[in-house]
């Protein structure tokens, strides 16, 4: 057995196609081009794009620069290295080349500038979690003692929310994020939820609450439930979709009824 | 009045404290961060936080946490600072706790806290098996705020090239590279906090982020920033291996009951679960009864080596152990663990709570780094201060797990105020300093870029690279031999002649990545001819520190702290005297009771 798996390997060296789509900046005309390389076992995306970097010649023999791509932890941990990967939305560190469909095609993701190649500007996401303001509202960091008590059963319930890495899948495939809107996002709405079920968040949920109101806000989900699918970190956004629609609602009436 | 400003370099869990403690002061912040600063290292640490809670009745105290620490280290570490840590760190959960950090819970509602290596008590809070991305994502939140209120000011997207220094040699602020535009610039300010963590990258494959080169530590070295015990290198004892990269496993497996084994019988081929208990050896439980699967890193790395390396008792030959969980209910494994088995599952395909993991030590963490004072994270250059992994202050020859979040924090709540003071006391402040300072430094690094742009090389950085890390693992990481250093040494100083014709592939001038990683690679270098000096002048074995032919720890004579020096020319070690005025040294023997 041993002699015959030599045999193959010697008659065919295995390879991996990967076709990445590439721009040199933010203005510049996309363009694809083809790579091949070596194939090892356990490879991921990250492996090839650094394949390419240390030789950085296409399949049919040009001579080009390596892709410029985001990438940190390769744990799927920090929301760096998102892009589109055979069409779906993903973390590259963790999409693993055995698993996928050849040629593997790389794309930037779609609902974000475009900086250079595979890297996007997901800096929106930032700025939105300032206008929900996503933080507990301390006094301060001095020494004024223990936090509020929480259940184990409530910490189960926010856990799962604080674990998303802003990576912009969930914009990604949402259908109602595109050029004519302003929806922040499934991701963003999440975060307002996790910090109303907080103890002292909840004193400011009606903050919260008011900013996801306007446009842009809750009301434009068209509950498509593609964030919920694709989310790496698999969080409940739909239920957080739900949840802060719920309150906007209930503050919705309140402040009608108080006129 | 005037008004100060402070620079922070690094926005993990060091930069951002340091920064929130600076905002609240009313100083302003600039925070420089190769990444969206929520995008940093301290993302990967898993397992907890340390602090003496004592909340299971066990009789814990800070003063134990404090020797746990320092026994851990083998005295090594400054021993003022550890306590004055140690002691903080109880107040430390609690301003967490207040931020939102979503902790794991008690009955009661308070917070739960678990084993952790290198102690016997319970000692450490934990949000599931991803307590740093918890944390810092609550001082990133809480850094958030600042900004809403223009207090902090966050360069994103920028990685530090160097200090500016005035002609007396004091740092006056820092010259930066914007990675998307190439730009290269100077800021002017009175004090620059450096927090930019671990060196993982020098290593090629490591624990660590790709951001974690210590580039900004060699570069300041290479100004005159004494860099201390850098030979201190911890390898974890159970990480995933990998091509890009070694994913930590971290000790909380351990401390919720995993235990580490291998078949009694070299070469046994049969799948884990049907191999009887009699015939598992469970080493670690045999060889250190007390600690058992708890024991200290750098003796649980040893041992794992001596286990595949000596005995050859790997897992089917292979360089592997098993770390074994399968025996603990898959409810409580969700609710405490879920993080890293999640990683286990997605990267190597097996469900850990199915199946014992595979697992081998893993460059993970740097005891060593900047050299700062014992009082106020001041380094020997006025104006730069240093907090967090890339700091050496709190871990001696060894960290204990879960030390590393403490730390961090605690480095940014010094290093914070005490740069403020020193800014307010200055007389002139960093803008009665001439323009020509700034214009000087921002052409000497603008021409470095320039050089390397054109220069027609035929070297590949990624092959250097390359080199560099497998040269460094081989030699330089758990057995250290004296040969062995020198080779590797000189290996170094062949690649630092090869760099001179290095090949920058990408010659655009907008998102080079290709180019800051070749500025990179030249400082991971310097530093790993740092660590490798350290390592071939220290005649002794002392914590992560081991060498065969000095066994033992030589108090007498090794007792004391490295502190490398750069002149403008070949690397100085000098020596300095620990601080050992609270616990005298005494043997370091986890095989018996302490």
């Amino acid at each position: 057995m041993p002699l015959r798996k030599g045999w193959e390997e010697m008659a065919e060296k295995k390879t991996v196609v990967v076709r990445v789509k590439r721009q040199g900046g933010p203005k510049e005309r996309p363009r694809w081009e083809e790579f091949e390389l070596e194939w090892r076992p356990c490879m991921n995306v990250i492996i090839c794009l650094r394949d390419i970097a240390e030789r950085p010649i296409t399949r049919d023999g040009k001579v080009t620069t390596p892709v410029s791509y985001e990438v940190n932890c390769l744990e799927e941990v920090c929301g760096s290295c998102a892009m589109v990967i055979n069409g779906k939305a993903r973390m590259a560190c963790s999409a693993l080349v055995d698993q996928l469909e050849q040629p593997i095609r790389l794309e930037p993701m779609a609902k974000f500038p475009v900086v250079r190649d595979l890297a996007v500007d997901r800096s929106v996401m930032f700025e939105n979690l300032k206008r929900v303001k996503a933080w507990v509202p301390i006094d301060g960091t001095y020494a004024l003692g223990e936090g509020p008590r929480m259940s184990q059963e409530k910490q189960s319930k926010a856990y799962p929310l604080s674990r998303c890495i802003t990576c912009g899948a969930c914009l990604e495939v949402c259908p109602q994020v595109n050029e004519n809107s302003q929806f922040i996002g499934a991701a963003i709405i999440s975060q307002v939820r996790l910090f109303n079920l907080h103890p002292t968040g909840a004193m400011h949920a009606r903050e919260r609450i008011e900013a996801v109101m306007g446009p842009g806000g809750v009301a434009d989900c068209a509950n498509a439930q593609n964030c919920v699918k694709i989310c790496p970190k698999s969080i409940p956004l739909t239920e957080s979709l739900a949840d802060v629609n719920r309150q906007a609602i209930q503050q919705a009436l309140t402040g009608w009824l108080i006129g | 009045m005037r008004q100060p400003k402070v620079i922070i370099v690094g926005g993990g869990l060091a930069g951002l404290m340091a920064a929130i403690r600076v905002a609240e002061h009313g100083v302003p912040v600039e925070l420089f961060s190769i990444v969206p600063v929520k995008r940093s290292h301290s993302v990967c640490a898993q397992g907890g936080i340390n602090a003496a809670k004592n909340t299971k009745g066990e009789g814990d105290s800070t003063a134990k946490h404090f020797d746990d620490s320092i026994y851990g280290g083998d005295f090594l570490a400054n021993q003022t600072p550890v306590q004055r840590m140690c002691e903080a760190a109880p107040g430390i959960i609690d301003l967490l706790d207040r931020m939102g950090v979503m902790f794991n819970r008690t009955a009661e509602g308070l917070l739960d806290y678990r084993r952790f290596g290198g102690t016997l008590y319970h000692r450490t809070a934990f949000a599931g098996a991803t307590t740093g991305q918890q944390m810092l994502y609550a001082l990133d939140e809480q850094v958030r705020r600042f900004e809403a209120e223009d207090k902090v000011k966050k360069y994103e997207g920028w990685t530090f090239l160097s200090a500016v220094m005035d002609e007396a040699g004091v740092c006056r602020g820092i010259c930066g590279m914007d990675l998307k535009t190439m730009e290269v610039r100077t800021f002017p300010a009175d004090v620059a906090i450096i927090c930019t963590g671990g060196i993982g990258a020098i290593y090629g494959r490591s624990t660590n982020s790709v951001v974690c080169t210590g580039s900004a530590q060699s570069a300041l070295f290479q100004q005159g920033v004494d860099y201390a015990n850098g030979e201190f290198i911890q390898v974890h004892p159970t990480a995933i291996p990998g091509e890009d990269k070694l994913r930590l496993m971290s000790e909380s497996a351990r401390g919720e009951g995993g235990r580490v084994w291998v078949p009694k019988k070299p070469g046994d081929t049969r799948p884990p679960k049907q191999i009887p208990e009699s015939e598992r050896f469970y080493f670690l439980e045999e060889w250190y009864p007390k600690y058992g699967n708890l024991v200290v890193r750098d003796i649980a790395t040893r041992a794992i080596h001596k286990i595949v390396f000596e005995m050859k008792m790997g897992l089917a030959g292979e360089p592997a152990v098993y770390l074994d969980l399968t025996h603990i209910k898959r409810e409580e494994l969700d609710r405490k663990l879920e993080g890293i088995l999640e990683t286990y599952e997605k990267f190597v395909g097996v469900d850990p709570r199915e199946e014992p993991m595979k697992v081998f030590p893993g460059v993970h963490y740097t005891m060593g780094g900047i050299w700062i004072d014992n009082e106020n994270a001041a380094t020997n250059v006025p104006g730069i201060y240093a907090a967090g992994e890339c700091d050496y202050q709190y871990h001696g020859a060894n960290r204990l797990g879960a030390n590393s979040l403490v730390s961090c924090i605690w480095g940014g709540m010094v290093s914070g105020p005490a740069s403020v003071k020193y800014a307010r006391g200055l007389e002139k402040g960093h803008e009665t300093v001439s323009s020509q300072v700034f214009e000087r430094e921002q052409k000497r690094q603008q021409e470095i870029n320039e050089r390397l742009l054109v220069q027609q090389g035929t070297e590949n950085p990624l092959t250097i690279w390359k080199e560099m890390g497998a040269w460094m693992t081989e030699h330089v990481t758990v057995v250290r031999h004296n040969k062995n250093l020198e080779k590797a040494d000189a290996k170094l100083q062949e690649l630092i002649e090869r760099y001179q014709r290095i090949n920058v592939a990408d010659r655009t001038k907008w998102s080079n990545q290709t180019l800051n990683f070749v500025r990179e690679l030249y400082n991971m270098l310097i530093l790993a001819r740092v660590i490798t000096l350290g390592a071939l002048a220290r005649n002794e074995s002392r914590g992560a520190h081991y060498k065969p032919d000095f066994p033992e720890r030589d108090d007498k004579n090794w007792l004391k702290t490295t502190r490398a020096h750069w002149e403008n020319g070949p690397i100085e070690l000098k020596y300095e005297a620990v601080d050992t005025s609270l616990l005298p040294p005494r043997a370091r023997r986890y095989d018996v009771a302490q």
